[in-house]
C-alpha cells in the first residue's frame, strides 16, 4: 500500500491568551494546563494526523513565541506557511476583531494558497459566549476560510481541526516555493555537514 | 511597560539579534527594541515598499520589477563565510533549523582589465589565466607551505616564524610576483588594504586558510547565503530569544536613553514612558545625540554602496547566479579594494530575471560614488541604482562604568567574522565571562 508522508508548515496566529499553545499542547500531548504562561520553550512542534487513505500528514507546528504580542512578528514566521489556524475566545468579542486583523495579515504576507482555519477556542466557557456561533461563520465563509470551534481544556474539537486541514492540503503538489518543505529534502548546503575529504580541494588553488 | 528587565537591547541588527538570543537563553530577562517597523536594522533585507520608502521617499516602486514580497534586497553586502565563526553560531543555536542556504556560485577577481574566476579546483587552477606557468609552480610551493604548516612541528616551518616574520618576507621566500600577492592578498586573505603585508604573516596565514577550507566545504566559492537574503539571519536569532521569553517590540521610537545622576544607565524611553533595565546594549544609530552631551560614539571612516538592480547576469562571470567581484586597490589607483557582491532569484530575494548587485568601498574623497566607478563598469547595463554612504561608528568606551554597551557599525568587510567578534566582546563585557557556545537543543517536540 502507498504509504506516503507529506510535510506542511502550519503557524498559529491570534491575539495572545486565547489559547493558541493550549491548542496545539492539546493536539500534540494531549494535555492541558490551567496556568499556562504563554510560550512553549519550542523552536515548533511537530505532530502528524494519518487520513483514511493512510496517507500521513505531519505538520511543522509554529507558535508566536510572543512576538504577536506588540505586532512584532518577523516575516521569516510566515515564509513558505501552508496553512494557518486562527485562534480566538468565544468569550472575548474583541478576540475575533483581532483575528479578522491577523487574517488580513495572512492575505497581505503568506502565500496565497495558504489554507487557513478560523478557530473560536472556549467552547467549554459556552455560558459567558460573547460571539455568535452564525456571526463567525459568516465572516469565514465570505473570506473562504475554514471554521470550527474547539476547546483545547476538554479536547473537543482540536484533533478535527487538523485534521479538516490535513484533507485540504494539496496532496499531489509539493509546497509552494523551494523553501524549506519535506525535512531531509532540503535543496540547499548543510551547515552541519562537516567539510569533506580535508585537503582534497585545498591543497593548491593554483 | 512597569516591568524591569535585566537588559534592554536597541536595534534588531544581526549584532544586536545574536546577542538577545544568547542572552534569553542564558536566562536573561530582554526587552528587545527597534524604531522600525521591520526586522535587521542596518543589516535588514527591504522588499520593494521599504526599499523605496528609504531610498526614494516619494516614489512608488515600479510595477515593472514585479511583486513587493519577492523581494529582500540587503542592505550590507556580506556572505557567510562557509567555515567561519558565524557558520559555528548558527550550528551552535541551532537557528539553522528556520533558515536555508545555497552557495554563492562563483569568487573572482579583477586584474588587468578583466576578471577572473578565483580557482576552486586544481583543474581550474591550471587553466586559470591568473598566473603564468611557472609563478603557478611558485605558488602551488606557498601554499603547500601553509597547508603543511604545524605548529609544533618545526620541519614544517622551513625557517618561517609566522609570529615574527612578516607576510612580505614570506611572499619573498617563495619568490612570488606582485600581482600574486595581490591576488592572494585581496581576492584570499580578503585584506582591504595592503597594510597588513609589513606586519607579522600569522593573521595572513589564518585568513589564507579561512579562505581555501570554506572553498574545500561545498565547491565553488567559500561563500554561502541565507535564501531570502540576510535579514533572516537577524530574524531567526530574535525567534530564538523570542522562544526563551525575549519581549519584542518593533515600531518604537526611542526618545531617549536615561542615565541617573552617577551617569550609569537606567532605562530607556520611549512613547513618554520609561522602561527600567540594569543594562542596555544598542546599534550606534540609538546613541548619536546624548543627553548631557557625552559623546559615545565617533565615526571611524564611511563606506559607500550602491544597490543596484540588473536585469541580467555580470559579463565575464559565465552567468553565474551569484558571485562575488574583488577589485584590489593596486589595480585601480586606489587604497581599499572595491567589492562587488551579486545574488539573484536563485537566492529568493528578488523577481526571476533580476540582479542584485551592491557595489562598495571605503570612501577616500570627497565624490564617494566616483570611486565605485570601476565597480559599477563592470555591471553593464544598470536598471535601477540606489546609493548610500554609511559612516562607520565604534563606541568611545568599553560600556562597563555605565552599563551602556555599544556595538560597531557593519563594516566593509565582505563576510560576518567582524560581527561575531564584536558579539563575543560584547557579551564578555555585559556577562562578564567568556563566550561559549554550548549545544544547547531548541527542542521539536514529537
Amino acid at each position: 500500500m502507498a504509504n506516503k508522508q507529506y510535510q506542511f508548515k502550519l503557524v498559529l496566529l491570534g491575539e495572545s491568551a486565547v489559547g493558541k499553545s493550549s491548542l496545539v499542547l492539546r493536539f500534540v500531548k494531549d494535555q492541558f494546563d490551567d496556568y499556562r504562561e504563554s510560550t512553549i520553550g519550542a523552536a515548533f512542534l511537530t505532530q502528524t494526523v494519518t487520513l483514511e487513505d493512510q496517507t500521513t500528514v505531519k505538520f511543522e507546528i509554529w507558535d508566536t513565541a510572543g512576538q504577536e504580542r506588540y505586532k512584532s512578528l518577523a516575516p521569516m514566521y510566515y515564509r513558505n506557511a501552508n496553512c494557518a489556524v486562527v485562534v480566538y475566545d468565544i468569550t472575548q468579542a474583541s478576540s475575533l476583531d483581532k483575528a479578522r486583523t491577523w487574517i488580513r495579515e495572512l492575505q497581505r504576507q503568506a502565500d496565497p494558497s495558504i489554507i487557513i482555519a478560523l478557530c473560536g477556542n472556549k467552547v467549554d466557557l459556552a455560558a459567558r459566549r460573547q460571539v455568535l456561533q452564525e456571526e463567525a461563520k459568516k465572516y469565514a465563509e465570505e473570506e473562504g476560510l475554514m471554521w470550527m470551534e474547539t476547546s483545547a481544556k476538554t479536547g473537543e474539537g482540536v484533533t478535527e481541526v487538523f485534521t479538516a486541514i490535513a484533507k485540504k492540503l494539496p496532496l499531489t503538489a509539493p509546497p509552494p516555493r523551494s523553501g524549506r518543505n519535506v525535512a531531509g529534502a532540503r535543496t540547499g548546503v548543510d551547515l552541519n555537514k562537516q567539510a569533506s575529504g580535508q585537503g582534497q580541494n585545498e591543497s593548491c588553488n593554483c | 511597560m512597569d516591568e524591569e528587565y535585566d537588559v534592554i537591547v536597541l536595534g534588531t541588527g544581526l549584532t544586536e539579534c545574536i546577542l538577545s538570543g544568547l542572552l534569553s537563553v542564558e536566562g536573561k530577562k530582554v526587552l528587545h527594541m527597534d524604531r522600525n517597523d521591520y526586522y535587521g536594522g542596518d543589516s535588514a533585507s527591504l522588499n520593494l515598499t521599504q526599499l523605496y520608502r528609504k531610498f526614494r521617499p516619494k516614489q512608488d516602486p515600479p510595477s515593472e520589477l514585479g511583486r513587493d514580497r519577492d523581494y529582500a534586497v540587503d542592505l550590507v553586502p556580506k556572505f557567510i563565510i562557509a567555515s567561519g565563526e558565524l557558520t559555528k553560531m548558527l550550528v551552535h543555536t541551532d537557528v539553522t533549523r528556520y533558515l536555508e542556504f545555497k552557495q554563492i556560485a562563483g569568487s573572482f577577481v579583477f586584474r588587468d582589465g578583466r576578471i577572473s574566476k578565483v580557482p576552486s579546483t586544481e583543474m581550474e587552477a591550471v587553466k586559470s589565466p591568473l598566473m603564468g606557468l611557472f609563478e603557478k609552480r611558485r605558488a602551488k610551493k606557498f601554499f603547500e607551505f601553509l597547508q603543511n604548516w604545524k605548529d609544533e612541528d618545526p620541519t614544517t616551518h622551513q625557517g618561517i616564524d609566522l609570529d615574527k616574520d612578516t607576510m612580505r618576507q614570506v611572499y619573498e621566500k617563495f619568490g612570488l610576483e606582485v600581482g600574486t600577492q595581490d591576488f592572494i592578498g585581496h581576492a584570499m586573505a580578503l585584506y582591504l588594504d595592503d597594510n597588513y603585508i609589513d606586519k607579522p604573516a600569522r593573521p595572513a596565514y589564518d585568513r589564507i586558510i579561512l579562505y581555501t577550507s570554506s572553498m574545500s566545504r561545498y565547491g565553488k566559492s567559500p561563500y554561502i547565503y541565507p535564501l531570502y537574503g540576510l535579514g533572516e539571519l537577524p530574524q531567526s536569532f530574535a525567534r530564538l530569544s523570542a522562544i526563551y521569553g525575549g519581549t519584542y517590540m518593533l515600531d518604537k521610537p526611542i526618545q531617549e536613553v536615561v542615565t541617573g545622576p552617577d551617569g550609569k544607565f537606567v532605562g530607556v524611553t520611549s512613547g513618554g514612558e520609561t522602561v527600567k533595565a540594569k543594562q542596555v546594549i544598542g546599534d550606534p544609530s540609538y546613541f548619536l545625540s546624548q543627553s548631557g552631551g557625552k559623546v559615545r560614539v565617533v565615526e571611524e571612516g564611511k563606506v559607500v554602496r550602491a544597490i543596484c538592480l540588473l536585469k541580467h547576469p555580470i559579463p565575464g562571470t559565465d552567468d553565474a547566479d551569484s558571485a562575488q567581484i574583488i577589485i584590489p586597490q593596486n589595480q585601480v589607483g586606489r587604497k581599499h579594494d572595491i567589492y562587488i557582491a551579486i545574488v539573484s532569484s536563485t537566492h529568493n530575494v528578488c523577481a526571476k530575471d533580476i540582479y542584485v548587485a551592491i557595489v562598495s568601498t571605503i570612501v577616500e574623497t570627497d565624490k564617494p560614488e566616483l570611486e565605485i566607478a570601476p565597480g559599477l563598469r563592470l555591471l553593464g547595463p544598470i536598471h535601477e541604482k540606489f546609493v548610500s554612504i554609511s559612516p562607520v561608528y565604534t563606541p568611545t568606551s568599553s560600556g562597563e562604568s555605565d552599563n551602556i554597551f555599544i556595538t560597531r557599525s557593519y563594516d566593509a568587510t565582505s563576510h560576518f567574522e567582524t560581527v561575531v567578534d564584536d558579539v563575543t566582546d560584547v557579551w564578555k563585557r555585559v556577562v562578564g565571562k567568556d563566550l561559549v557556545l554550548k549545544k544547547r537543543e531548541v527542542e521539536v517536540q514529537e
